[in-house]
């Protein structure tokens, strides 16, 4: 059934879909309306599940990692703040080896105060155990949800569901929702081999001396690298039931490009409309939409990359004193494979908009140069 | 007592859960040496409220013959039996005297 939503909407019908069995949440400017939205259904006993209500984020992670410990599906979302506070227990839930899911609205970090869209709040979270998936689309939010919990459970390892704020978590899209009895097969219930049981009580996340504890990293590691295989293997699979296919990174017009614009997020919508205008004029330029950020997809992005003679990474982020972080991971997955140049430039802070000019402008900056002559490049500043 | 106790014992990393799971019992692990002070119970004035046993964060009194039995393999000495209890009759002795 085709419906127009918002993408926080999509979010609330794609935990609802998956049948998820605790939410725990927090409300938090972008991203209320996709809890809002899900106490209704829980409300309304269109979902059996527990809603949960908290006083902080860090508390509905906490609450998430009980349930899931349990046994149960849990999700929730939030928000830079919100994100941010809930950091310790990011690090909890992948340690622990939960499956939790969670929906990120990008939002700026504060100060200065700000509702507003960018990548550092999902970003600064990048190496606490957690896969990260990059939206485009309400469409791809809803089935991302749900691929997010197949995958999860498959390797044991929590995802947090990216998207940004206000040009997705409020923009309303045809949305096409699945049918339960479709998703119910593509994903069964959640068995925990591992739940708490009264009837054979074990003690968690204890006290591990330098003995054992890096083998339990080890093992997150290798979780990991499985769960790229079974992101895969999931893109071929969400597909044959629901004809729709999301990969790790999603190209466009990269084969015979010269220059490739690399983004994530809705930047890549506005990118691609760009392409085809500087295509219309005779430039071979093409964009690379990095989907997933966690696992990286190492081998993807050199493949995608193979022809580029000019690799340009438009962040929506910063680390300060350093590089886009984007332009942080896949410069390191091209080093010592490729000696394409590679410029990354800083774009669209605070939720400034990203407009097809920004990439014209971009375009320009790079012009016939043949190496980037500074570390990194800042689009549309006041200065 | 303690010496009784299985210890849970791994060789490789693939006979670890993937998670810290018990990766070994309590029981196995005795922590009285910690204590400085040790809990003595006047039985003649105990009137087996239990609250002793309820309130003891390591589990470590025993319910013995309708009493309250200190384990001291596991007492860490905390003073939270003496403190709750309702007839003040658990003192904390110095060890060693």
């Amino acid at each position: 059934m085709k419906k127009v939503m918002m993408g926080n909407h999509a979010i609330s019908y794609g935990a609802t879909l998956s049948r998820v069995q605790v939410i725990a949440a927090y409300p938090i400017t972008p991203q209320t309306q996709v809890v809002e939205l899900l106490s209704e259904i829980v409300a309304d006993q269109k979902l059996k599940a527990e809603f949960i209500k908290v006083e902080s984020e860090h508390s509905a992670m906490a609450a998430c990692i009980g349930a899931s410990s349990a046994g149960a599906r849990a999700f929730t979302a939030t928000s830079a703040q919100g994100l941010a506070l809930m950091h310790e227990l990011l690090h909890w839930a992948a340690g622990a080896r939960l499956p939790i899911v969670m929906a990120n609205i990008n939002r700026a970090m504060a100060p200065p105060w700000t509702i507003w869209s960018d990548q550092n709040d999902s970003l600064s979270q990048r190496d606490t155990g957690w896969m990260q998936f990059y939206c485009q689309s309400n469409q791809e939010v809803l089935d991302s949800v749900i691929i997010a919990y197949k995958v999860a459970e498959k390797v044991l390892m929590p995802v947090m569901i990216v998207l940004d704020a206000f040009s997705l978590s409020h923009t309303y899209e045809s949305v096409d929702i699945p049918d339960q009895a479709l998703v119910d097969k593509y994903l069964p219930p959640f068995d925990y081999k591992y739940k708490l049981d009264v009837q054979n009580p074990h003690t968690y996340g204890g006290l591990t001396t330098p003995e054992w504890y890096m083998e339990f990293r080890i093992k997150m590691h290798e979780a990991m690298d499985q769960a790229l295989v079974e992101i895969k293997k999931e893109a071929v699979a969400f597909k044959k039931v629901f004809g729709r296919h999301y990969d790790t990174v999603d190209p466009y017009m990269v084969d015979d490009a010269e220059t490739v614009l690399v983004t994530s997020g809705t930047a890549a919508s506005t990118a691609r409309y760009a392409v085809d205008q500087l295509r219309a004029k005779g430039k071979k330029v093409g964009n690379l939409r990095m989907r997933v950020l966690r696992p990286f997809p190492f081998a993807d992005v050199r493949e995608q990359l193979k022809n580029a003679k000019k690799v340009i990474i438009v962040d929506r982020d910063i680390s300060y004193g350093y590089h886009g972080i984007w332009a942080q991971e896949v410069k390191s997955a091209l080093y010592g494979h490729s000696q394409v140049p590679v410029w990354n430039f800083i774009a669209g802070l605070g939720g400034r908009d990203i407009f097809p000019e920004t990439f014209y402008d971009i375009i320009a900056q790079v012009g016939k140069k043949k190496k980037p002559d500074q570390e990194l490049y800042w689009v549309e500043v006041k200065r | 007592m303690a010496k009784d106790r299985k210890k849970i014992d791994f060789k490789k990393m693939e006979e670890l859960p993937p998670m810290v799971m018990s990766l070994r019992s309590m029981a196995a692990n005795p922590t009285g040496s910690w204590r400085n002070l040790k809990p003595v119970i006047d039985l003649s004035q105990c009137i087996q409220c239990t609250i002793c046993w309820k309130f003891c964060p390591d589990a470590a009194i025993d319910w013995i013959d309708d009493n309250p039995v200190i384990n001291l393999d596991f007492c860490k000495g905390c003073g939270i039996c003496a403190e709750e209890c309702p007839k003040k009759c658990i003192e904390m002795i110095k060890e060693g005297k």
